[in-house]
């Protein structure tokens, strides 16, 4: 449910580093909570976003989420399926369903994120 | 008269259900200090019988059989006795909104009907289920395009009803928009004027017809507010759209209006409704109630309240709009009227005002009374200008049986002297000719 | 499902989609007077091409609505106890009223001396309303409950801007309706959401900490979503006011206090009041409603124009506050609407109308306690004129949702109750019986409500996939959204 190679933040996004790059989704958990995603909006690349700050929305039919940055950087990518298939969010959220390509500004700030088996810890006491 | 059905014995049983000795105990949570101890001070209760003859009295107090030349955003046409009929099933006014689609498909697919009308009539992708009234679906159209355009100037022609520009201007109290207004100039917006505001505004906002009757050149002004990345907000008078042109084909962005003329009567100025209709890439903006045709589990067609998350019972402070209830069963009576008179009958009936605006118009001039107000095209109302006192001239006309049209002086001193007549299919030639007669003996 | 609803074999036509091309109802009069060139009157606004608009005779009109009237359900089809909305009997003489045609044909322009009815009336509804209140000035002119709350904002809005001090923040219970937080960002003011206390009121600490002199006001419903009554009402009024605040009624929930405590008597300074509500106007299918507005006499100068006065000679005419904050809405506002609300006061009278808050209080009591055994109640307490449930302990041990049991209501012949609101209860279900239902219907809800709780132990897939006798069954709403189908569009 919650991949190894992952890190999560308590807003339910999850991070996947790979090298200055950070892809930015929302985790199982937070799909399964939010029902059958049916709009998806996301910035647009070359926009800036930072830690903890709103970059987006996920709806379903009758709940808005924010998504909350995990981290800071600028977008470099996004996941522009979703406009067409926004419920690839609940059918692959740690694959297809990815939100957003970031090139971060501080690779440190993956330090403060929880790893797969700490986020899971946080999901029980949440539920 | 009475509408609570329990009985006094039936109400000693829920009190001992309840476990409490009498009604009063259960309203013991209220402080004492605040505690309304005396009886309501309000009139005694009444039967039917006595309720209907003093409700009776109270409506033979307005005298409504005098011949109406009352225009001005309220229109007396005529109703087709399907109207009422309809909109009187109990199953459709006494309904709540269509929150549960299952036991809600009358209402809902009416109201994708009443949608699919306005987009026909106004040439716009979508339509919402309505607004309060005119006035404030064209606010709400402001406020809307401020949120496309990241914009916050708005600019309002002069030309527009100066209660609606009364009403945007007490919204924009809060700062949420800067109104700027744009002179008008032979009752339409002036348009050279129009080219120095339009930079960084988010919409410009004009009437056609205009509160003078006349005709605005809505393409020019779509070709302008477009030039400066701003958005184009017409209000239409609806039961002209059979003859006039759909303000979308002519470049409107979003096209609101007040719906009182299709079916709805004029019951001293409300309730009527406002439309609201834009594009496909604006839905995500728009304010109101928004119906969509979709499938049932067993593969059947329905109807549901759709694209939710834009109001306020979900998205609260970020909602595209506080409205919530709207006016439903005003826009039902539209539909309902529109699928009455259909295109040809909706075209006749606008034909017929304007027709008989331009032979009154004439008409008047010609006894000398009056004089034009300004040169411009002109549809089913105008403006004419009286040189006299225009109460005592209206008095004198009220005596002999007419509503003399519309005193503009109440809106301000630039419109003293001004007299705003309105003609619907109602007027016949010989109440016309017997007015023109009347005024050419004052 | 009641008798009249009945299942058809395939969809209903869009009415666009029945008659002839030639078919007609209303004919446009023949013309009296010269006809006109309409191209050269118009120039380029002459339409170009006709609307597509239905082509039907009037017997086809008739089948087409009384079909869709067949496929809905309103408050003279059954019981509709649908917490927060007040669906009370509407009287039919409100009905016969408005359409009176002294009042239905009458001009809002028109001299006034030609319409003192129409004036008196208003006039006579501003007194009952001010009386019921306690809060003596009132203006008619908001259509709707949110539009009252806006106006009542704007209005507060501008005495505090009048002391030279507009203020930043309104303070909203968590329980509060969505219309509140909306429209305090209408106004330009920001949201502090205040937590509610284990009792179901507003916590006064919470409170306390909130406030300070950037408060402009609080956004009250009392009795609250919950359908409790706030006892710290006096107190809660108090701090605000000591802050300079004001304290602003939500009036959805004034049916259940009517003769027996005035909002304006607890300390409010500002409500609005939805006569489609608590003064039995019909809800329309969505509207129209009415929001007048109630404000104390300090604010009375900044209600918006205008208002009906009486000048003391007999004569009712229209005025402009002196400080008014403008208008909210062309002309007068809904009359029709006031008329209904005027005839079902004068109906009542002072008795009926304190009876209707007594019955609407004890009907809402007894199902509570014939219905506490069977489901969780958060806030076990005397109730208002409603209160609110919560499915957690069916969704907890038997995985049926909420939603589960409102859709099998539908089968019972009873209209769901507001379910997932107010927010801070987990699959809250509100119920708000009214005055105006037998204790007959009151028992046959309990009994369908208990037997919906006895499936979700026994079967609960039954109710998952209910409802089953309904016109359609659960529609796909996902669907609805990521593939818009807004408006009916002619096959080119």
């Amino acid at each position: 449910m919650y991949p190894k190679d992952l890190k999560y933040d308590k807003e339910h996004e999850w991070v996947k580093v790979d090298g200055d790059i950070a892809i930015i989704g929302i985790s199982d958990f937070a799909q399964e909570q939010l029902g059958e995603v049916v709009y998806v909006d996301l910035p647009a690349v070359g926009d800036e976003i930072i830690a903890g700050e709103s970059f987006g929305e996920v709806e379903s039919v009758k709940s808005v989420s924010e998504l909350f940055s995990p981290l800071s950087g600028d977008i470099v990518e996004v996941n522009e399926m979703l406009g067409d298939a926004p419920e690839t969010v609940n059918e692959d959220c740690y694959g297809d369903g990815w939100m957003v390509k970031i090139k971060m500004a501080d690779a440190a700030q993956t330090d403060d994120l929880m790893s797969a088996d700490e986020y899971e810890a946080f999901v029980a006491e949440e539920a | 008269m009475r509408f609570v059905p329990i009985t006094c014995e039936q109400r000693e049983t829920m009190l001992r259900a309840v476990g409490v000795r009498s009604v009063e105990d259960l309203f013991d949570v209220i402080p004492p200090e605040v505690r309304l101890t005396r009886a309501l001070d309000l009139p005694s209760g009444m039967g039917e019988i006595e309720l209907a003859a003093h409700l009776q009295e109270c409506a033979d107090e307005n005298d409504t059989s005098l011949v109406s030349f009352l225009g001005g955003g309220c229109y007396d046409h005529y109703v087709p006795a399907i109207v009422d009929a309809v909109v009187s099933k109990p199953a459709f006014f006494t309904a709540y909104t269509p929150y549960q689609p299952e036991v809600s498909q009358g209402t809902l697919q009416a109201i994708y009907e009443h949608q699919s009308m306005v987009c026909a009539l106004t040439g716009m992708d979508v339509a919402n289920a309505s607004m309060y009234d005119g006035a404030t679906a064209f606010v709400e159209a402001a406020l809307m395009a401020a949120r496309v355009t990241k914009r916050n100037r708005i600019v309002v022609s002069a030309a527009v009803h100066p209660e609606w520009r009364d009403v945007l201007d007490t919204y924009a109290e809060s700062g949420m928009v800067e109104v700027v207004t744009c002179p008008s100039r032979d009752g339409v917006t002036d348009l050279s004027a129009l080219a120095g505001l339009v930079e960084g505004a988010a919409a410009v906002l004009v009437a056609s017809p205009s509160f003078l009757g006349c005709v605005e050149d809505v393409s020019a002004i779509a070709e302008l507010v477009h030039a400066a990345g701003g958005l184009l907000v017409v209000a239409a008078n609806p039961v002209l759209l059979g003859v006039m042109e759909a303000p979308g084909v002519l470049g409107a962005d979003i096209v609101v209006g007040e719906g009182q003329p299709l079916g709805n009567a004029m019951s001293f100025g409300g309730p009527g409704f406002g439309f609201f209709a834009s594009c496909d890439r604006f839905i995500r903006q728009m304010p109101g109630r928004i119906v969509g045709r979709t499938l049932d589990v067993d593969g059947r067609t329905g109807f549901v309240l759709t694209m939710q998350t834009r109001e306020q019972h979900i998205r609260r402070e970020k909602a595209t709009s506080n409205i919530c209830s709207n006016q439903a069963l005003n826009a039902l009576a539209a539909s309902v009227y529109l699928a009455a008179v259909g295109s040809e009958g909706l075209a006749g009936i606008g034909r017929a005002c304007i027709a008989k605006a331009h032979h009154l118009r004439a008409a008047l001039i010609a006894t000398g009374v009056f004089t034009a107000a300004n040169d411009a095209a002109f549809a089913n109302e105008f403006a004419l200008r009286y040189d006299g006192d225009v109460a005592a001239m209206q008095d004198a006309l009220l005596e002999r049986g007419f509503l003399a049209g519309l005193d503009l002086g109440r809106f301000g001193g630039e419109y003293a002297g001004l007299v705003l007549f309105a003609v619907t299919e109602k007027r016949t030639r010989a109440q016309m000719d017997r007015f023109v007669e009347e005024v050419a003996s004052l | 499902m009641s008798e009249h609803m009945k299942r058809e074999p395939i969809a209903r036509p869009l009415i666009f989609e029945i008659g002839a091309p030639e078919s007609r109802c209303v004919e446009a009069p023949p013309l009296d007077v010269a006809d006109i060139d309409l191209s050269q009157v118009l120039g380029g606004s002459a339409r170009a091409t006709r609307p597509r608009l239905p082509h039907v005779t009037e017997g086809e009109i008739a089948r087409h609505y009384e079909h869709l009237a067949s496929v809905n359900f309103g408050v003279d089809s059954g019981f509709y106890p649908l917490g927060s909305c007040t669906m009370k009997y509407n009287p039919k003489i409100d009905e016969w009223a408005c359409r009176l045609p002294g009042f239905a044909g009458a001009h809002p322009y028109q001299p006034e001396q030609t319409v003192q009815g129409a004036l008196g009336l208003m006039y006579g509804l501003q007194e009952a309303l001010g009386e019921i209140s306690g809060l003596p000035a009132v203006t008619l002119q908001p259509a709707a409950g949110a539009h009252g709350e806006l106006t009542a904002l704007m209005v507060i809005r501008a005495h505090h801007v009048s002391n030279g001090d507009a203020r930043k923040r309104v303070i909203i219970p968590d329980a509060a309706h969505g219309t509140n937080p909306a429209t305090v960002a209408m106004c330009g003011y920001t949201v502090t959401q205040v937590p509610s206390n284990e009792r179901g009121g507003v916590d006064l600490d919470a409170l306390a900490a909130a406030l300070d002199t950037d408060v402009a006001a609080i956004m009250l419903t009392n009795p609250n979503t919950l359908g409790l009554f706030d006892e710290n009402i006096v107190e809660i009024t108090r701090m605000v006011h000591d802050v300079g605040a004001l304290a602003y009624c939500d009036g959805a929930n004034l049916n259940a206090i009517m003769g027996k405590v005035r909002p304006g008597d607890m300390g409010f300074d500002a409500m609005h009041i939805n006569l489609h509500k608590t003064f039995a106007t019909p809800h329309g299918g969505g509207g129209p409603g009415s929001g007048p507005v109630c404000v104390t006499e300090t604010l009375a100068s900044f209600l918006p124009s205008p208002i009906v006065v009486h000048d003391g000679a007999g004569a009712y005419a229209l005025s402009t506050p002196e400080h008014s904050i403008g208008r909210v809405k062309a002309f007068l506002g809904n009359f029709g609407v006031l008329v209904r609300a005027y005839t079902y006061i004068r109906a009542l009278g002072a008795e009926g109308i304190t009876e209707v808050s007594e019955q609407a209080v004890l009907s809402a009591n007894y199902l509570k306690e014939k219905l506490k055994s069977a489901f969780e109640l958060p806030y076990d307490r005397v109730c208002m004129h409603e209160f609110v449930l919560s499915g957690s302990r069916q969704r907890k041990a038997n995985g049926v949702r909420t939603l589960d049991m409102a859709k099998r209501l539908l089968d019972h012949g009873v209209h769901p109750p507001t379910i997932y609101f107010p927010l801070i209860v987990d699959e809250a279900i509100m119920i708000e019986p009214t005055e105006t239902e037998s204790l007959e219907t009151l028992d046959r809800f309990v009994d369908a409500m208990l037997a919906i709780a006895r499936e979700a132990e026994e079967n609960p897939d039954l109710l998952h996939d209910a409802p089953y006798t309904t016109p359609v069954r659960r529609l796909d709403e996902a669907k609805a959204v990521k593939e818009p189908d807004l408006a009916w569009k002619p096959a080119t």
